[in-house]
């Protein structure tokens, strides 16, 4: 069975919030419809929400780095928040980072960021 | 599956057996007594290496065991493939190599998170990794 992530709006910001683990195909999918949402409603920030991943491979990370980037490409920008502390330290050993995305620690501190560079 | 008895098999075929198999090398990695950071560190090589299998071999087996060794338990993770292997193992262990379209970090990512770490490709049979993370006391 596939998962569908939901993608809320909250004025001209998307909020997306990953509840489980996610195959690559539904991460694909997930980017397709992220990209979809902003074109269509003029979106000016993106929140992803990772607090329920407990695992962020180099795939998942790239994954996030090219939504990120072309969400950039729209005008629009993109944060990631949540990410549980044993997923980053596997990611820095991994050797993955997420330099070029913002990161928050929590939805609110999220769209806190994106509202003040905004 | 795991068969209770601190082993778990899972084919990998599509990218849907990754996060399968990251899922029982998590529930071992907890049944042993690992701790949360750790597990993460397993199911996260886990993932690298079946994906490996997904991208370049097509189909392959990961098997996860509890180890034993003196006083020492730990999880072994072998993940085998009969695809086309590595030509040079040691270019392949290089952060940022890739014949693929990936970040190249998988293989040498994977032996960072790892205790042990072996890998062997005998030409025409594919490619095995065979790791290990030990619970340290």
């Amino acid at each position: 069975m596939s998962v569908r992530v939901p993608i809320l709006r909250q004025g001209e910001t998307l909020i997306s919030s990953i509840q489980e683990e996610l195959s690559d195909t539904e991460i694909l999918d997930l980017q397709s419809r992220l990209m979809e949402q902003v074109v269509r409603h003029n979106a000016t920030g993106v929140v992803v929400d990772v607090g329920a991943l407990d695992v962020l491979d180099s795939f998942g990370t790239r994954m996030l780095c090219d939504i990120a980037s072309a969400v950039q490409l729209r005008g629009a920008r993109m944060c990631i928040v949540g990410i549980q502390p044993e997923v980053a330290f596997s990611m820095v050993l991994l050797g993955v980072t997420l330099k070029d995305v913002p990161t928050a620690l929590d939805l609110d501190r999220g769209l806190a960021l994106l509202a003040r560079k905004g | 599956m795991m068969d209770g008895a601190g082993r778990g098999i899972q084919q990998i075929e599509r990218d849907g057996d990754v996060v399968l198999a990251r899922q029982m090398a998590r529930q071992l990695a907890e049944e042993i007594g690992f701790s949360r950071a750790e597990q993460a560190l397993i199911a996260t090589a886990v993932s690298e290496l079946a994906r490996n299998i997904v991208n370049y071999a097509g189909s392959g087996m990961i098997a996860v065991t509890k180890n034993l060794r003196g006083r020492n338990i730990g999880l072994t993770i072998t993940a085998t493939d009969d695809g086309p292997g590595i030509a040079d193992l040691d270019a392949a262990m290089v952060d940022g190599f890739s014949t693929g379209n990936s970040l190249g970090l998988g293989l040498p990512g994977t032996r960072r998170i790892m205790d042990e770490f072996e890998i062997s490709s005998p030409p025409g049979n594919g490619l095995t990794v065979i790791a290990t993370k030990w619970a340290f006391e």
